[in-house]
Order: C-alpha cells, then sequence, then structure tokens
C-alpha cells in the first residue's frame, strides 16, 4: 500500500515537475504571464473533452449514424458524462503486475504530452518559453512520449499489454526518423530552430504561398503522416489493435489511470495539429494576406487563425479513422523505412538546392539567425 | 539558485546511477539509467549548452534506451544465473575501476588540464548555442566531424549486412539446368493393371 501511494505521489511528481519547469521559465521572463498557464491548460483539457465529443459525432455521420444526442442538447454534455464516469470508476491493479511502475506509467505519458505546450506560440510574441532550441526540444519530448507505452505494456504483466507495448516501440522509433527528418527540412527553410522565428520566416508578400506547405510539400506530408502514426493513431494503431490484442498496452487499465492515456493520446494529436499548422500553415499568420480582403479580416486575432488551422489537421485525423482499415504491421514498417526515410531525405537535398540557389521562396537569403 | 537546482540533479544522478548497478531487475535498472541521462542533461541545460542537453534526451533517452528497454524485455533473464558469475568477474571489474579511477584522476589533476583553473571560452552572448556548435563543428573540426560520420556509416552496413537473411522471393529460371533435364527426372511412368468394374 505504501508503494501503492509513493508511486502516485511520484506520477504527481512529474506531471508537476513538467509544469514546474515551465512556471519557472515564465517567472523568469514576465511573472504576469503566470496567470496564462491555468488558463491554458483548462483550454486545452477542454479541448481535448470536445475533441472526442467531435470525433464521435463526425465519424458518426460520416457512418449514417447520429453520434451522441443523449446528454445535454445535442449531446454536448456527452463528455462531461464521460469524464465523470472514469473518475468515478475503480481502479484496478492487476495481481502479478510491477504496482509502482503501472501506476507511474499514465503520468509519464502525460507529462511530456503537457510540457511540450510550453513551446508552442499561439500568436506573434505569445509563447510560455520563447527558446531557442524550441524544434528539438519538441522532438525529444514527442520521443519521450513511449515511454509510458513501453512501461504500462511491461508493468502489466499481460502478453497483449506487453505485444501492444512492443509494437508501439518500434512503430515510434521508427516514424521519429522521418519526423526528424521533416524537420530539418524546416529548419534549412526557415533557418532557425525557434518556432517564432519559424513561423516569421513564412510570412512575405505572396500571403498562402509563402507558407512552407508548398516547397516543403513532401516533407509536410510525411510530417503529418508521420505523425498520425506516432500517435498511435488510426489507420497505424496497431499498438491498441482491439481485433488482435483486445487494447494493448491499456488492456490492464481501468478508470481514472486509463483517463490519463487517453488525455496524452488526444493532447499529443492536438500538439501534432498545432504544431504542423505552425510549421507548414504559416501558425498564427492570416490566410488572406496580401489579398483584397486582407483588411476585411484584419480583426481576427493570430490565435483563431492557428485554432482553424489546428481544426482543420484534427478533423484529417477523424477521417483517416472512418476512412482507412488498419495497416498490417509489416506494411507500417515498409512505409516508415523505404518510404518516407528516401523520400525525406532526397526533399531534403532538392531543399538544399533551393537554398542555396535562393530560389523562389528563399529568394531574399535566410537571414533570420547570425 | 543555479547550485542548489545543480546540488538537486547531482543527487538524483548519483542516487540513479549507483542504482543502475545494484537494483536486481534489468528492467528497472535501465529505467535508473534513463533517469540518469535526463538529469545528466539537467545539468547541462545549467552550463547552458542546450543543444547538447537535448541532443541527449532526444537519441540516449528517446532511441537508444528504448531499444535497450526493448531487448531488456524480451529476454526471459533468470535473476539466478544472472548474479551467478560475481566472484569469477569481479577481479577484472575491480581493475577496470581502478584504471577508470586513475585516467580520471589524470584528466582532473594532471598539470596543464586543470579543471578549475581552465575556463571554457567565452560565447558571444547573442549566439544561440546551436549555431555556436554548428559552425565550430561544420570548419574547425570539419573532418574529424566527416571521419565519425564514415564511422557511423560503416558501423551500421556492417550491422545490415550481419542481420541480413537473403530471402529467394522472386522466382526465376536457371536456363543451364533447364537444359540439362531429361525426361527421366521428371517423368516416371508407372504400370497399373486395369480394374475390374463390377
Amino acid at each position: 500500500m505504501i508503494k501503492l501511494l509513493g508511486a502516485f505521489f511520484l506520477a504527481l511528481g512529474l506531471i508537476g515537475a513538467a509544469l514546474l519547469g515551465v512556471v519557472y521559465q515564465i517567472w523568469l521572463s514576465s511573472p504576469w504571464q503566470l496567470l496564462w498557464l491555468p488558463i491554458t491548460v483548462v483550454a486545452l483539457l477542454l479541448m481535448v473533452a470536445y475533441l472526442t465529443y467531435a470525433e464521435r459525432k463526425i465519424i458518426g455521420y460520416m457512418q449514417i449514424r447520429i453520434g451522441p444526442n443523449r446528454v445535454g442538447p445535442r449531446g454536448w454534455l456527452q463528455p462531461i458524462a464521460d469524464s465523470i464516469k472514469l473518475i468515478c470508476k475503480e481502479i484496478i491493479l492487476p495481481a502479478k503486475s510491477n504496482r509502482f511502475l503501472f501506476i507511474i506509467a499514465p503520468a509519464l505519458a502525460m507529462a511530456p504530452a503537457l510540457a511540450a505546450w510550453a513551446v508552442i506560440p499561439f500568436d506573434d510574441g505569445w509563447v510560455f518559453a520563447d527558446i531557442n532550441a524550441a524544434l528539438l526540444y519538441l522532438l525529444a519530448m514527442t520521443s519521450l512520449g513511449v515511454y509510458g507505452v513501453i512501461i504500462a505494456g511491461w508493468a502489466s504483466n499481460s502478453k497483449y499489454a506487453f505485444l501492444g507495448a512492443i509494437r508501439s516501440t518500434a512503430q515510434i522509433v521508427s516514424y521519429e526518423i522521418a519526423m526528424g527528418f521533416a524537420l530539418v527540412g524546416v529548419l534549412m527553410a526557415s533557418g532557425s530552430l525557434n518556432l517564432g522565428d519559424i513561423v516569421r520566416a513564412q510570412s512575405g508578400s505572396h500571403g498562402i504561398l509563402d507558407w512552407f506547405w508548398l516547397p516543403l510539400l513532401p516533407l509536410f506530408v510525411v510530417y503529418f503522416i508521420s505523425g498520425v502514426a506516432e500517435t498511435n493513431r488510426a489507420p497505424f494503431d496497431v499498438a491498441e489493435g482491439e481485433s488482435e490484442i483486445v487494447a494493448g498496452f491499456h488492456v490492464e487499465y481501468s478508470g481514472m489511470l486509463f483517463a490519463v492515456f487517453f488525455l496524452a493520446e488526444y493532447l499529443n494529436m492536438i500538439l501534432i495539429a498545432a504544431l504542423t499548422s505552425i510549421m507548414f500553415l504559416g501558425g498564427w499568420l492570416s490566410p488572406f494576406a496580401d489579398t483584397p480582403l486582407e483588411s476585411l479580416f484584419a480583426w481576427v486575432p493570430g490565435v483563431a487563425w492557428l485554432f482553424l488551422k489546428t481544426s482543420i489537421f484534427l478533423f484529417l485525423f477523424l477521417w483517416f479513422r472512418a476512412t482507412f482499415p488498419r495497416y498490417r504491421y509489416d506494411q507500417i514498417m515498409r512505409l516508415g523505412w523505404k518510404v518516407f526515410i528516401p523520400l525525406t531525405i532526397v526533399w531534403i537535398l532538392v531543399l538544399g538546392v533551393m537554398v542555396v540557389s535562393e530560389f523562389a521562396w528563399f529568394a531574399p537569403a535566410v537571414s533570420s539567425t547570425v | 539558485m543555479t547550485s542548489l537546482v545543480f546540488y538537486i540533479f547531482a543527487t538524483i544522478l548519483i542516487f540513479a546511477a549507483i542504482r543502475v548497478v545494484t537494483v536486481k531487475n534489468p528492467v528497472h535498472a535501465s529505467l535508473f539509467l534513463v533517469l540518469a541521462f535526463f538529469t545528466s542533461a539537467g545539468i547541462w541545460l545549467l552550463l547552458e549548452a542546450e543543444f547538447l542537453a537535448i541532443t541527449l534526451v532526444l537519441v540516449y533517452v528517446g532511441a537508444v534506451m528504448v531499444l535497450f528497454l526493448f531487448v531488456i524485455m524480451m529476454l526471459d533473464i533468470d535473476h539466478k544465473t544472472l548474479r551467478e558469475g560475481f566472484g569469477r568477474y569481479f577481479a577484472i571489474g575491480s581493475f577496470v575501476a581502478v584504471v577508470v579511477l586513475l585516467e580520471l584522476y589524470m584528466v582532473f589533476k594532471a598539470k596543464g588540464s586543470d579543471l578549475a583553473t581552465t575556463t571554457a571560452k567565452a560565447m558571444a552572448e547573442d549566439v544561440p548555442n546551436t549555431v555556436a556548435l554548428g559552425k565550430v563543428l561544420y570548419t574547425d573540426y570539419l573532418y574529424p566531424f566527416e571521419l565519425a560520420a564514415m564511422l557511423l556509416l560503416v558501423a551500421m552496413v556492417a550491422a545490415i549486412t550481419l542481420t541480413m537473411r537473403p530471402r529467394r522471393s522472386n522466382k526465376y529460371q536457371e536456363p543451364s539446368k533447364q537444359v540439362e533435364v531429361k525426361a527421366s527426372d521428371r517423368l516416371k511412368v508407372l504400370k497399373m493393371p486395369a480394374e475390374k468394374a463390377e
């Protein structure tokens, strides 16, 4: 029992430490910004709640069903009811599990998913930690999420959970390489690791055409698909694979511990969607810049544009799930290693030529750093 | 404040490093190693070496240790056989420990490389750590850098050749063998008595 309490407090501590680091960083730069921290976290959790609602509704309509419509008007209170249900449920600890690791695993999945948000610029200058190595930091944080999965799978002492963990590990490690190479392309195009500078590098005199989605089109596609694979979402959700390994790594989890895994997965989805829009779709920049409509939409705050762009990718996540059947495992590996990695390497070479020859997008010379 | 953070990190690091070798379960040991990497990355951050710190987390924690755990979890390790060879390995283990200690002493105390008097080269305030590192790597240390890259490439090629199992997935014919085939190799004429219909 004492061991259990210890694990629980360590789990809290892990999430706390992730937040504490952010708090300290903000305190150094501008103390009043701390007010934004709880607002952001609550907003993110609300987004997660309503993303689950959107998922059920959208997939419902795609399959010509209605989706949840009983709790509250049009089912709007469904996610609230779901979370109350999950909080009240009993947490079952498998008899021969490793209790300590079993309990901290969800926290290990959750902490990096939250900590990554520290460097996301919501608008020009609206960022908690404006660090120079933000892109690397994000790559590190997204790669840490795998520990939650692998420890959960091992600590459950169940074959299904373990198989799920092994699958997920191999998949995440493989797709991380393609993801990293896609980010190298972004780094080359913008000349900076700072996310704010990356967005600023996408502003220009041609509006939408200046955003990186066009010169980095293959990397854009590879990054988003790798992101879907990294978050273990359909059609790459072999780690859960209900039809063959029941629910994969979280088969033994119930109640709140399961809910934390769920939260982490959806937080990661929102994170990947936000990152894709920041790095390839111009982040907070208005899509109507340098068109006759520009002044008409000047009142829209940048954060609203970011939210809209993020929503596009979140919709894609759900659309994929409703459309594609699950990949076979060897097909996932082949796509990652034999298609995406060579594709990104080739495009990095092409991009190098474009940057050096100051072709179209790179005409004013990449001069944002040094 | 910085020194307080340093001492907290150093304590955790030393504790984790000791637990790596003392803990019984190999999975726990590798998790403690992850903790050790993570806290040493924290210490590097205090030195304002953010690129190295984040790369340590990215490469060692995010990839290498995940594969370690992957392999260790797959192995069926018997704790008893693991502890058997203690006496046998103790002598050579302590020898290695002494050599490492001596080397450390030489690094720290030898004349000219005394850490207390050596100060890191002052970095320009406005140049980010990552940019500074990149400039040094691709100018002053270009050849060592390329050599290291070649070494890694060779290691990768070697690892792939060692583990590759050539599999005949395409079915092709060898004309020379086809020509040599005689009818007797393929065809066998059996004589069967006719059965009576009843």
